[in-house]
């Protein structure tokens, strides 16, 4: 693809390497220095020991997922209707819940679906017993844009009970974003058609730059009262990969079934992974309640969330430049940690999807000339 | 609508229940002889010191990736936990017929290899395929095969309570009488919970008509240089099946042996028939594990991996391991010595014969309430001890309690 830029034979776009400024020469992503600093202080740390983890997880780190997702005062938490469960990465808890709503959701009648997914989990739902999995429109394919017409469409055509999952946060695959009045009026249609959301947040705070902002989508669903899921994954906004940190929440209409939801939930866990690994929970858990790391880390996000913003500009800018075909807006319509690029075959980036963060002052013009290229070289 | 207007309440995992009530227990006497950890003379769980060291040179080492690891886990993990269950001299490793997929601790690799199964194992649709457990065995065998899709579940003879020893000829005859192609669940070494391993000649029986009768061997190796203190001698029966032209699958786990049960380090070992079976199986079982955590925690496989590629760290690890058999031993000595010398009924050789962490005491569901409702010491209805809940600080107690219990009790 060109002339092979020296340092750079080879840019990854398709990784998922949370680069922020602490990127080696090498591409990789460096730990974030307050990750490192806790790190350290886990493995120094003489009175924590290696004992298992209660299956449903580390309590301090459920609470303060929970928390980070919906927030210090929401009502739900204070009934006593949520439960958290510390799972094994976002596909952990995708699976879990998959699991437990084959289990348990409309027993009396047997459901097995349909559950609608616009993204790449869908073979977790098949694999968990459900196998009736269906698309649903997000986007509009020539504009590269957040399509509500479509989505209220095809959500307002399911019938009534079927599982419906979001992407709280617009991350994977398509960078759609849809604002606060599109999700109001996906929440009302949820609601009328007796929808059940499950949601996936992934790198919340790395949208927005605010995981408030972030969770908005799924706050909102919750102070309506809804019954949901949301499976999150701690994976890129504090740059714990490896650890395979992730959550799954439960809200619940009523607090009765909760203790008995929390025993089937031990059960399903124990014929799955048995405990979650605690490494990653801790360093979460011990960002998310000591006020100075929690202000460390939301500077962090912060500032990689504009960073998404600039490096988007500047490519965009980059391939007007070059004159590369075709208009260029939607990539910073987009937001979050990937954009879709409307690249039909593209060797590094899976479905002409492209991780932003792993664009940097180093390899910009190259990954902007290879497009062009792609772009305009006979095929 | 509600998510679940008739979620029952779920039988509680008995082991959790148990750790529970112990916890609540405020008797300042209290022992808890249930759950499967090791706890230091002093009663504490105790991080390897080897495992300090390594855990602090990953921390500081900038060089690594931290990234998600590959599917399959961390390479340099899965190579060194095959070869540590099959041996440096491995011919099967040497045919490169060996391969290893990184799991979510010993529990995880029986996961994956139950789905393996139910999805490959003989034709494409294994759900009516009999599983064999041994009876009894660790309660979640059949909750991982069961929620693999496997509806054929059965128990193999395999604990003679009135002789406390192997019943090697109901074993047998189960064997004989399986459904060619059934799966045999099987304990490597230090059988949970009796403690009762088949020696080497009665393996070799075991392999014999395994063989002949196409029956599956899938191995649960939760303890390996734990139970006897050698690395060798408690991988003996894996590696004699190996030798013996088996395919199989070995579930490995390095919670007690690294002392690293938080962070969930497993290994399914797979011998296949030729490398290009095993590059088949190898791509199934991404498959499968894409659909449930992705890819695997990456700390524990490290500090592992690090360990076992290191002579140096590897003769460290060994020693940390012969401590925790050499106590294990010691405590089923003194229990032994402590029961005859109170002239407690009945025959206690079965504590020094069994090997591993736990003891099968022989104690019945009366004498084990009359234990935690009367003297606060906690274990299994089934009569199960942990040795490691044993110290020289209670043992007195211990012995005196459970002596107090066969007295008095039935």
């Amino acid at each position: 693809m060109g002339d092979l830029n020296s340092n750079y034979s080879f840019v990854s776009l398709s990784c998922v390497a949370l680069c922020l400024e602490h990127q080696r020469e090498d591409g990789h992503a460096l730990v974030p220095p307050l990750i490192w600093k806790i790190k350290q202080q886990i493995s120094t740390d003489p009175t924590l020991h290696a004992d298992f983890a209660p299956a449903l997880g580390l309590p301090e780190f459920t609470r303060r997922a929970t928390e980070l997702a919906l927030g210090r005062e929401c009502r739900a938490v204070v009934e006593n209707r949520v439960l958290g469960i510390q799972t094994v990465g976002c596909t952990g808890a995708v699976r879990l819940g998959a699991q437990l709503l084959r289990c348990w959701y409309n027993r009396s009648t047997g459901w097995r679906g349909p559950v609608y997914i616009p993204s790449p989990f869908y073979a977790v739902f098949q694999a968990a017993g459900l196998p009736d999995v269906r698309q649903y429109r997000c986007w509009e394919a020539g504009q590269w844009a957040a399509s509500e017409g479509h989505v209220l469409e095809d959500l307002r055509a399911a019938p009534e009970q079927a599982v419906v999952v979001l992407c709280a946060t617009a991350y994977c695959p398509v960078a759609t974003d849809l604002s606060q009045k599109h999700w109001k009026h996906l929440a009302h249609v949820l609601e009328r058609r007796k929808l059940f959301p499950f949601f996936l947040m992934l790198g919340q705070g790395l949208c927005l730059g605010d995981p408030e902002q972030d969770a908005w989508p799924l706050r909102h669903c919750v102070s309506l009262g809804l019954e949901l899921f949301c499976a999150q994954s701690f994976s890129h906004s504090f740059g714990l990969y490896g650890e395979r940190v992730g959550h799954l929440l439960l809200v619940l209409k009523q607090n009765t079934l909760l203790l008995a939801l929390q025993s089937q939930a031990e059960s399903a866990v124990r014929s799955l992974w048995s405990r979650p690994a605690t490494l990653g929970a801790r360093v979460v858990a011990t960002v998310l309640s000591n006020p100075a790391n929690l202000a460390e880390w939301r500077e962090g996000v912060r500032s990689a969330a504009e960073r998404c913003v600039l490096i988007r500009e500047r490519l965009r800018e980059k391939l007007r430049l070059l004159g590369a075909p075709g208009s260029w807006d939607h990539l910073t319509q987009q937001g979050g940690l990937y954009c879709c690029t409307g690249l039909n075959t593209c060797t590094c980036c899976r479905g002409g999807r492209l991780n932003v963060t792993a664009i940097n002052s180093c390899n910009m013009d190259y990954v902007a000339e290879s497009i062009h290229l792609a772009l305009t070289s006979p095929l | 609508m509600a998510i679940c207007l008739k979620v029952p309440q779920a039988t509680p995992v008995a082991v959790f229940k148990l750790t529970a009530d112990f916890r609540e227990d405020s008797s300042p006497n209290k022992v808890n002889l249930g759950v499967g950890a090791y706890r230091t003379d002093d009663n504490q769980p105790w991080v390897l010191p080897v495992v300090k060291k390594v855990e602090r040179m990953i921390v500081e080492d900038q060089s690594l990736n931290h990234e998600y690891l590959p599917i399959l886990g961390l390479p340099e993990f899965r190579s060194s936990a095959s070869k540590i269950a099959l041996g440096d001299d491995s011919l099967a490793i040497l045919e490169n017929r060996v391969g290893g997929v990184q799991c979510l601790g010993g529990t995880g690799a029986l996961k994956i290899g139950a789905e393996f199964l139910r999805r490959w194992y003989y034709g494409y649709n294994n759900t009516a395929t009999p599983v064999y457990v041994s009876a009894p065995t660790w309660e979640n065998h059949n909750g991982v095969f069961a929620d693999a899709g496997f509806q054929d579940i059965r128990p193999y003879k395999y604990w003679n309570a009135e002789k406390r020893s192997l019943d090697l000829a109901g074993f047998l005859g189960d064997l004989e009488s399986a459904p060619e192609h059934s799966i045999f669940v099987m304990h490597a070494c230090a059988h949970n919970p009796t403690g009762i391993d088949p020696t080497p000649e009665e393996w070799k029986q075991i392999a014999e008509v395994m063989k002949r009768r196409n029956l599956f061997p899938f191995f649960d190796s939760a303890y390996q240089g734990f139970a006897s203190g050698s690395l060798e001698k408690d991988a003996w029966a894996v590696r004699y099946f190996v030798s013996q032209g088996f395919e199989l699958f070995c579930a490995q786990s390095f919670s007690k042996n690294f002392g690293l049960y938080n962070e969930r380090v497993g290994n399914l070992t797979i011998v296949a028939k030729d490398n290009e079976n095993l590059t088949r199986v190898l791509s199934q079982m991404e498959k499968i594990v894409r659909t449930i955590w992705s890819n695997p925690p990456s700390q524990g496989a490290r500090v592992v991996a690090l360990t076992l590629n290191s002579p140096e760290l590897f003769a460290e690890w060994q020693e940390n391991v012969k401590t925790m058999a050499d106590r294990v031993l010691l405590m089923r000595a003194q229990l032994k010595a402590k029961l005859q010398a109170l002239g407690t009924p009945g025959t206690w050789d079965h504590i020094t014969q069994q090997i591993g962490m736990f003891s099968f005491t022989g104690l019945t569901p009366h004498q084990v309430e009359y234990l935690s409702k009367e003297k606060h010491i906690y274990l299994m209805a089934s009569g199960r001890i942990n040795m490691c809940g044993l110290t020289t600080k209670n043992i007195d107690y211990v012995a005196e309690s459970i002596h107090e219990a066969v007295s008095t009790v039935q």
